[in-house]
C-alpha cells in the first residue's frame, strides 16, 4: 500500500513539472506569427519549443510511473482540465507583450532555481532532465529579464504596461512556493525540491530586477491557489480545447 | 516597430579555429538584445560557437558604381594567383 501511495506522489509530481512546461509552452506558441517583430517571434517560439521538450520528458516519465500504458502525448492530449496539475501562473492569458514577459520572468526565475535544486534529485531521470533544461531556462530567465528592464525603464507607455503586467500576475506567485503533501513527500525522499528553501532568494532576485526596471514591487495580494489540485481558472479549458482538438478529433493522425 | 530599431549585422563562428562569417542581419533596440536576437534567429540548429553583432551603420561599404576602378584592374594580373605551383596530393585545404 505504501508503495502505491509513493508512486502516486511521484506521478503527481512529474505531472506538475510537465504540465507547468507544457501549458506555458502552449501559451508562448500563441505568439507565433503575432509578435511585434520576426526576431521576437523566433525568441518566443524557441522558448515554447524548449518548454514543450521539457514537458515531453516529464510526462513520458509520469506515464511510466503510472504504468497504465499512457505516454506523454496521451497525457498531454487526452487529459481533461481537472486532471492538469500546472500552477495557475502559466495558464494566465498572454495579455500584451509586457504581461507575457512579466509572466515569463516570474516563472523562469522560479523554474531556474527549481531545476538547479532538482539536478541533485535522487530520481535519475528528473536529475538528468533538470541538468539539461537548466541551461534553456537560464536563457529564458535572462531574456525575460532584459525585456522587463527595457520596457519598465522605457517609454511612459511601456512602463505603464510592464507595471500592469506585474500587478496582474502577482497573486499567482505564492502558489509556486506551496509545499503541500505531494511536494513535502517528494522533498523528504530527496526526489523533489524544497521550494520554500529558495523563497527568499527568489524574492530578492525578482525585487532587484523590478527595481532596476524603475517599477514598483506590487503589494502582496490574497494568493490564488489550487492549480496543483486541479482547480484551474476558466482560461485553461480554452487553452486545452485549442491544443487538444486535433488529436481528439483525429485520433490516428500522424505528422 | 521593427523599422524603428537599428539594424545589426550578424557573424557566426561555426567552430573553433574558423573565422566568423557573415550570415545576415537582425533588428534590435540595442547591442545586448541584438546578440540575443542573433542567437535566436541564426544559431537554432547548432550553427555556431561564437557570435558577433555589429551595427550595420558602422560598416563602410564600397560603392557599386566604383566597380571599374576598384576591381577591374585586378582582372589581368593573373600572375598574382599562386597557380604556377604543383600542389601535393596530400594537401587538401588550399
Amino acid at each position: 500500500m505504501a508503495t502505491v501511495t509513493q508512486d502516486q506522489a511521484l506521478f503527481d509530481y512529474l505531472l506538475r513539472l510537465g504540465d507547468d512546461a507544457l501549458v506555458l509552452g502552449q501559451r508562448q506558441s500563441e505568439w507565433t506569427g503575432a509578435c511585434p517583430t520576426v526576431e521576437v517571434d523566433l525568441s518566443l517560439a524557441n522558448m515554447a519549443l524548449d518548454l514543450i521538450g521539457q514537458a515531453t520528458h516529464f510526462l513520458d516519465a509520469a506515464g511510466n510511473v503510472e504504468g497504465q500504458g499512457r505516454d506523454g502525448d496521451r497525457l498531454a492530449f487526452h487529459r481533461d482540465v481537472l486532471d492538469y496539475r500546472n500552477c495557475l501562473l502559466v495558464e494566465q492569458p498572454n495579455g500584451d507583450f509586457a504581461r507575457t514577459m512579466a509572466r515569463q520572468f516570474l516563472f523562469s526565475t522560479w523554474q531556474k532555481m527549481l531545476f538547479d535544486a532538482l539536478t541533485a534529485s535522487k530520481d535519475e531521470l528528473i536529475a538528468a532532465v533538470a541538468a539539461k533544461a537548466v541551461k534553456e531556462v537560464t536563457y529564458h530567465q535572462e531574456l525575460a529579464q532584459e525585456w522587463v528592464i527595457r520596457l519598465g525603464d522605457g517609454t511612459d507607455e511601456s512602463h505603464k504596461r510592464m507595471q500592469h503586467g506585474f500587478d496582474w500576475l502577482w497573486r499567482f506567485v505564492p502558489e509556486l512556493f506551496e509545499m503541500d503533501a505531494v511536494a513535502t513527500a517528494m522533498a523528504e525522499r530527496g526526489i523533489g525540491a524544497d521550494v520554500a528553501a529558495f523563497r527568499d532568494a527568489y524574492d530578492r532576485a525578482v525585487r532587484a530586477v523590478i527595481e532596476e526596471a524603475t517599477l514598483t514591487v506590487p503589494q502582496d495580494q490574497r494568493p490564488i491557489l489550487g492549480g496543483r489540485r486541479g482547480h484551474h481558472g476558466e482560461h485553461l479549458g480554452h487553452l486545452l480545447a485549442t491544443m487538444q482538438f486535433l488529436p481528439r478529433a483525429y485520433p490516428d493522425a500522424t505528422w | 516597430m521593427s523599422k524603428d530599431w537599428p539594424l545589426w549585422e550578424v557573424f557566426v563562428r561555426s567552430k573553433g579555429g574558423l573565422s566568423h562569417r557573415h550570415v545576415g542581419s537582425v533588428h534590435a533596440p540595442d547591442a545586448e538584445i541584438a546578440l540575443r536576437h542573433a542567437r535566436d534567429t541564426y544559431t537554432r540548429r547548432m550553427e555556431g560557437v561564437s557570435l558577433w553583432v555589429v551595427p550595420s551603420a558602422s560598416i563602410i561599404a564600397s560603392d557599386p558604381s566604383d566597380d571599374g576602378a576598384m576591381f577591374e584592374p585586378a582582372e589581368d594580373k593573373i600572375y598574382r594567383h599562386p597557380t604556377f605551383y604543383n600542389i601535393p596530393d596530400d594537401v587538401k585545404h588550399i
